[in-house]
């Protein structure tokens, strides 16, 4: 116990040790000071391995209290204070956060094992592993945070080192332009989390209840019940625009367009950022404020019914395409859908353990894909791979341990996680449950096309780079074998007590109970029978494996189907493999308009706003001029004519001053004889 | 006995010469000797009215004073005759107009 | 006690005189007077910061009031309280990285210097005085110097640009004039004393008159509109911003702006409570324009530092939203973007002079790639870069959030519009950051020098700033909160008893 004691005494240290990671690395690389590549990796999977520990002791240490006092909030220091207004830098401990902590601190580090062999090569290797760390810090933060501005720094931490990563080679213009995206599109989510914590926050502050963290507004919420802004219920509109925050950064309809492109970055910060952690934050902030999406029945609805929606729309997209981390990121699309899927349903832990098992098989098979890509020098192309069986063989058990588990073949992770979260489905929305069944039968295939395409067959690469296709490094098969094991052994933290039962386990869905206290469930839904459960396991299993199998046969013995298939729907196709014109859509809609509009307004600005300005002054000039001018001719005339006199005058008399002293003696004489004739007359 | 008018006849004419050189001779020097003969009128006019006047001794004593100021005058004058010479190369009244407006 | 808010306002002209005495060629000892001038009063500023009273809504540090014309009642008379000690410890903190920042400036230097540090004395007497006419008098010395600063060392279009700013500050300026003598007129016992104005409230006179009272308030609006600036008296801006020289940009965005919105919450806000609330809705509805119309501006510029002057029209709308609202968050969110705008802005303008002072040109499209030849000039932009743009953790962040917190109780809509700003502002600085930073290195720049020690020094401070606010924003926040607080219950007071 001593050990899970202290760790949890140090909890607060685990979003600060990868920050202070980042700290070193990055001042390492702003010095621009040679380091040994060994230095920068042992700081930067060192930090991140002693968050690992920590988690785990606090993970013990909360484990051994008893369930209603499994919630802890250390708080270090005030942050914002003003008027109504306090927000702390706070950490909340609880059954929820400890989860995401391990996986992001467990995964995290693994990944960051598997970056120092898959980045050995690049420059910037420090700078990598530095912005790698500060994102490591923000998603903690953001699970930790115990208020909604503390997970905000989160939430906004993990878009910038989202950004930063998949500019990361940002002399490529394009990739740049991807991180850019990824920032934007996670903004205008953002605008709608602002919107939405400001009207909760003021709804709460009139009730009384002036709060920001997560406990106290759980113990408001009822307070909101009956509230209304213009007529529409304050807590559907809030746990609307929350949701909308959630799409931006979850990579949902109809703000997902981000997430495909974020492929631009380094592969195992697709597997860190782009699916294992940051991704999942949405699900994550669901399940923090459940306690609103449970008092809101119709936001839970839409929530379901877009996340059911991306889940088939992305696989739609996925069928079609050829670059191996496209499809991955659009079956991370699917995959994120399932779990919105299931935390509309009100079940959700069912939607935080998708995103636990997701975690270990998505990032083992981007992870998987890395190694591929590494070993075929770029190139990510899966129409010019195949046979890499028997060159890379780890990588290829692994990648199809992940598969597989993805597609949900019993009894690996994927099986109990996607299980679990159709049968919650099949009891609430019923219609929803079958496009989950037939997202779920496509991501079997699309995703056995894929495996079927890179390991099967005879391989399609050019001769060179056949002759230089080896297995990779240690560093990179270790997380890969560590996840494929997750992804085998993950599963079994959430057997459905129904199955658990069978084999005399009970309340075997340990994951659920161990959340339980921390989400506020909805109103108690009536569940279909037991029966009706293993006949729906069996026929989802069913469609799992045959869809496994067909994805396999498809694309490799009877490539005619497909093709012809193509060859009939041409239209559908190209639509398939141009993502709908979905981007292309958004650019004419949106972001042409915006251009125009910004265009508009600096002409505007310059021609009228200044022209106003501009046309004042002239006519002011004009003015002075001719009020000049009549200062000049009228005003000035006068005072000059009294000085012409004056002037002409003299000239007139200066013929007087002779300048001879006998002709002014004349004039004195002359004078005085004036005088005296005057005085004589 | 003479009677005063017969003064006063006298240095009018006196005066009136004095004048008269003044307003004619072009010569500087000449032009000062008239101012000498003015002065001297005046001076006689001083003690002729002073004898007929209970012999006061406050016209004796202007006259006396007069005779010191025509005195220095004619020293000042000649200086700047001297002076006016050396400006212009003449003494000739007529040629130094510099004040000509 | 240590009159130190005169120290500060005089002890920089002291130092003008005695540049105006040294000989012309000594061009080096002139910038070392300058600076050293410049730095008692940030030694004073620190110990303000240390002492200040936070828990008083009293005035502090105040000297006076002592007669100066007594015909007039016009007094001396200095004082601050907490809306104008971070305006004084900013202007201190950017006088003296100004002066830093000046150190490249090569044409008649001795004038250059003497001017700018004229101009502190100028910005240090608006923040401390407290006596209308005293204000006035500041107000209007430093207009002359910045005229000067603008038209005789700015860029090409420089004269155009400063007859421009002239023009626009002189029309406000004589707005306030009439204002002014209006409230010395027919005030109890005729005072131009702002503490004693607030007190009174005006009643006689004219001012029994709604209409007049409205007027008035206009008349103070329309003057300290232009120096925000409001939307549509912004265009001054631009133009002064993109010819005059970086440190004088830098000091009118950090400390000339503010100016504007310190006069209204220093005069409109306690004198004329009632017009104030009257005009509430118009003053929020102006600062959702300024932020979006300011924003969307930026987007379409093609000039850097231009672009950086709009930015500067879109975040000094936050403050107009957060003190329309007149709640204690608003109030201190408008004050606390006043103080980072101040820094955050600093540093932009800053780092633009960097390059312009290399590559000689500001065109956003004629660069890219200089993360790859000046790493460590790129980090120090991205830096600022999120700082402006709000992510948290930094400074901008945490007033932004403020003045959405006081907007949105308040006018909701018009707070969910201006919410939209920080897309929009995300989205113009990332695409600036973009054309400058990253893509294919330009040929033409890859040999530029890097970021200068000398440059460093001047955004060191700054960025340190930024970071402890965005974390610990409760240092700065306490200066202000007492005060704000107060301001927001003396109006509503007013409200409640006008009503």
């Amino acid at each position: 116990m001593g050990f899970a004691k202290i760790a949890f005494g140090l909890v607060h240290l685990v979003p600060l040790l990868p920050l202070l990671g980042a700290m070193i690395n990055g001042f390492l690389t702003y010095s621009g000071r040679k380091v040994p590549k060994g230095f920068t990796a042992f700081v930067a999977c060192g930090s991140l391995f002693l968050a690992f520990l920590i988690s785990v002791g606090t993970f013990l240490y909360v484990s051994g209290l008893p369930e209603e006092s499994r919630e802890l909030t250390v708080t270090l220091f005030p942050w914002i204070d003003s008027g109504s207004f306090k927000a702390d830098v706070a950490f909340l401990i609880d059954p929820l956060s400890i989860t995401l902590m391990l996986v992001v601190t467990g995964v995290g580090s693994l990944i960051h094992l598997y970056s120092v062999g898959y980045m050995s090569h690049d420059e910037s290797f420090s700078r990598y592993f530095t912005y790698l760390n500060l994102f490591c810090f923000a998603m903690l933060t953001l699970i930790m945070g115990a208020n909604v501005p503390m997970m905000f720094i989160g939430w906004e931490g993990v878009g910038l080192c989202s950004y930063l990563l998949i500019g990361f080679w940002f002399t490529d213009k394009e990739k740049a332009t991807a991180g850019m995206k990824a920032f934007v599109v996670n903004r205008i989510g953002d605008f709608a989390f602002i919107v939405g914590f400001l009207l909760l926050y003021w709804t709460l502050q009139s009730s009384g209840a002036a709060t920001v963290t997560f406990t106290e507004m759980r113990d408001a919420a009822p307070m909101l019940a009956g509230k209304t802004w213009n007529g529409v219920p304050v807590v559907m509109l809030v746990t609307l625009l929350f949701f909308v925050g959630a799409t931006g950064k979850s990579a949902q309809i109809p703000l997902y367009v981000w997430l495909p492109d974020a492929m631009a970055g380094p592969t195992p910060v697709s597997a860190l950022i782009h699916a294992a952690t940051m991704v999942t934050a949405g699900v994550y902030m669901i399940g923090r404020t459940s306690f609103l999406y449970s008092m809101a029945p119709e936001t839970r609805m839409i929530v379901s019914t877009i996340g059911f929606a991306t889940a088939i729309f992305s696989a739609l997209i996925a069928f079609a395409q050829n670059d191996i981390k496209k499809v991955l990121a659009y079956s991370t699309v699917s995959q994120l859908g399932f779990m919105f899927g299931a935390m509309g349903t009100g079940a959700y832990h069912a939607g935080i353990f998708h995103l636990v098992t997701h975690a270990f098989f998505k990032a083992c098979l981007f992870l998987g894909s890395g190694s591929v890509i590494h070993a075929m020098g770029g190139e990510q192309d899966i129409q010019k791979m195949g046979g890499l069986r028997k060159y890379m063989p780890v990588t290829y058990k692994t990648f199809l341990i992940a598969t597989l588990a993805i597609a949900g073949i019993f009894p690996l992770a994927g099986f109990f996680s996607k299980d679990e979260i159709l049968w919650q489905t099949f009891n609430h929305y019923p219609w929803l449950w079958v496009v989950g069944v037939v997202s779920a039968a496509g991501t079997a295939i699309y995703m056995f096309r894929m495996v079927t395409l890179t390991f099967f067959g005879e391989c399609r690469a050019d001769e060179h780079t056949k002759h230089h296709l080896h297995e990779s490094p240690a560093s990179m098969t270790i997380p890969l074998v560590v996840l494929a094991a997750l992804s085998i052994a993950g599963g079994f933290l959430g057997v459905p007590d129904s199955l658990g039962h069978l084999i005399g386990w009970e309340h075997s869905n340990l994951l659920e109970h161990w959340l339980e206290p921390v989400f506020v469930m909805p109103r108690e839904h009536a569940m279909a029978s037991h029966s009706t459960e293993y006949g729906l396991m069996a026929f989802s299993l069913a469609v799992a494996i045959v869809g496994c199998y067909a994805g396999y046969v498809l694309f490799s013995k009877r490539k005619d189907i497909p093709a012809a298939l193509v060859a009939r729907f041409p239209a559908i196709h190209r639509a398939m493999q141009n993502k709908f014109y979905v981007d292309e859509i958004y650019q004419f809609l949106f972001v042409n308009n915006l251009l125009r509009l910004n265009n508009f307004l600096a002409k505007f600005d310059l021609k009228v706003v200044d022209g106003i300005v501009n046309l004042v002054g002239f006519l002011t000039k004009v003015s002075a001029y001719i009020s000049g001018a009549f200062d000049r001719i009228f005003v000035d005339g006068l005072v000059n004519l009294v000085g012409n006199a004056a002037r002409w005058g003299g000239s007139a008399l200066r013929r007087v001053q002779s300048g001879q002293i006998q002709t002014y003696l004349y004039y004195a004489v002359g004078g005085v004889l004036l005088v005296m004739l005057y005085r004589l007359l | 006995m003479v009677s005063l008018n017969s003064y006063l006849v006298v240095t009018a004419i006196l005066f009136a010469l004095g004048l008269y050189n003044v307003m004619t001779r072009k010569n500087a020097v000449g032009l000062l000797m008239g101012v000498e003969l003015i002065l001297n009128a005046a001076s006689i006019n001083f003690v002729a009215f002073s004898h007929f006047n209970g012999n006061h001794v406050g016209g004796n004593v202007f006259s006396l004073f007069l005779i010191v100021l025509a005195a220095a005058e004619a020293a000042v004058a000649l200086a700047i005759v001297v002076s006016l010479y050396k400006q212009f190369g003449t003494i000739n009244a007529d040629e130094a107009d510099s004040l000509k407006g | 006690m240590f009159p130190y808010l005169s120290f500060m306002t005089f002890f920089p002209l002291v130092g003008a005189v005695l540049i105006a005495l040294l000989p012309k060629e000594k061009t080096d000892l002139v910038k070392k007077v300058a600076l050293v001038a410049t730095l008692p009063p940030l030694a004073a500023a620190v110990k303000i910061f240390m002492t200040f009273d936070r828990g008083s809504t009293a005035m502090q540090y105040v000297e006076g009031p002592y007669n100066w014309i007594q015909a007039f009642h016009i007094q001396y008379y200095m004082g601050i309280d907490g809306l104008s000690v971070s305006m004084v410890l900013l202007t201190a903190l950017i006088a003296t990285i100004s002066v830093l920042a000046s150190w490249g400036i090569d044409k008649q230097v001795k004038g250059y210097f003497s001017l700018l540090l004229l101009l502190v004395t100028g910005m240090f007497g608006v923040f401390a005085a407290l006596d209308f006419f005293l204000f006035y008098v500041f107000w209007e010395v430093m207009l002359l110097p910045m005229y000067f600063l603008i038209g005789i060392w700015g860029g090409p279009r420089r004269e155009y640009a400063a007859i421009k700013f002239f023009l626009y500050t002189l029309l406000g300026s004589v707005l306030m004039l009439l204002v002014m003598l209006a409230f010395y007129f027919y005030s109890d016992g005729q005072t131009f004393n702002l503490v004693e104005l607030a007190k009174q409230g005006l009643h006689q006179g004219p001012f029994a008159n709604p209409h007049f009272r409205i007027l008035c308030w206009l008349g103070l609006f329309i003057c300290f509109a232009v120096k925000v600036p409001v939307v549509p008296f912004h265009t001054w801006l631009p133009d002064a911003h993109v010819e005059a020289p970086t440190a004088i940009s830098v000091i009118l965005a950090a400390v000339l702006l503010k100016m504007g919105i310190y006069g209204i919450l220093r005069i409109n806000y306690p004198i004329l409570p009632q017009e104030t609330l009257y005009f509430a809705n118009m003053l929020a509805a102006l600062g959702m324009i300024n932020i979006v119309y300011g924003a969307l501006c930026a987007m379409a510029q093609k000039d850097f530092k231009k672009l950086i002057a709009y930015s500067s029209v879109s975040h000094m709308g936050f403050c107009l939203l957060g003190m329309a609202s007149f709640t204690p968050e608003g109030l201190n969110g408008a004050v606390l973007q006043m103080f980072n705008h101040g820094t955050i802005t600093a540093q932009l303008f800053l780092l633009v002079g960097v390059i312009y002072d290399r590559a000689h040109h500001r065109e956003i499209a004629g660069f890219g790639g200089l993360a790859k030849s000046m790493p460590q000039y790129a980090t120090w932009t991205s830096f600022a870069f999120f700082a402006a743009l709000g992510l948290p953790g930094l400074s901008g962040f945490v007033s932004e959030v403020l003045c959405f917190m006081g907007g949105f109780k308040t006018f909701r809509l018009y707070t969910i519009v201006s919410v939209s700003g920080v897309v929009l502002t995300a989205a113009y600085m990332l695409w600036t950051y973009q054309r400058v930073f990253l893509g294919q290195v330009n040929e033409k720049y890859k040999g530029l020098p890097e970021i200068s020690a000398r440059e460093i020094v001047t955004l060191v401070p700054l960025a340190i700033i930024t970071l402890l606010v965005g974390i610990y924003p409760k240092f700065a926040l306490d200066l202000l909160n007492t005060s704000m607080t107060a301001l927001s219950q003396f109006v509503d007071a007013k409200n409640l008893a006008g009503l």
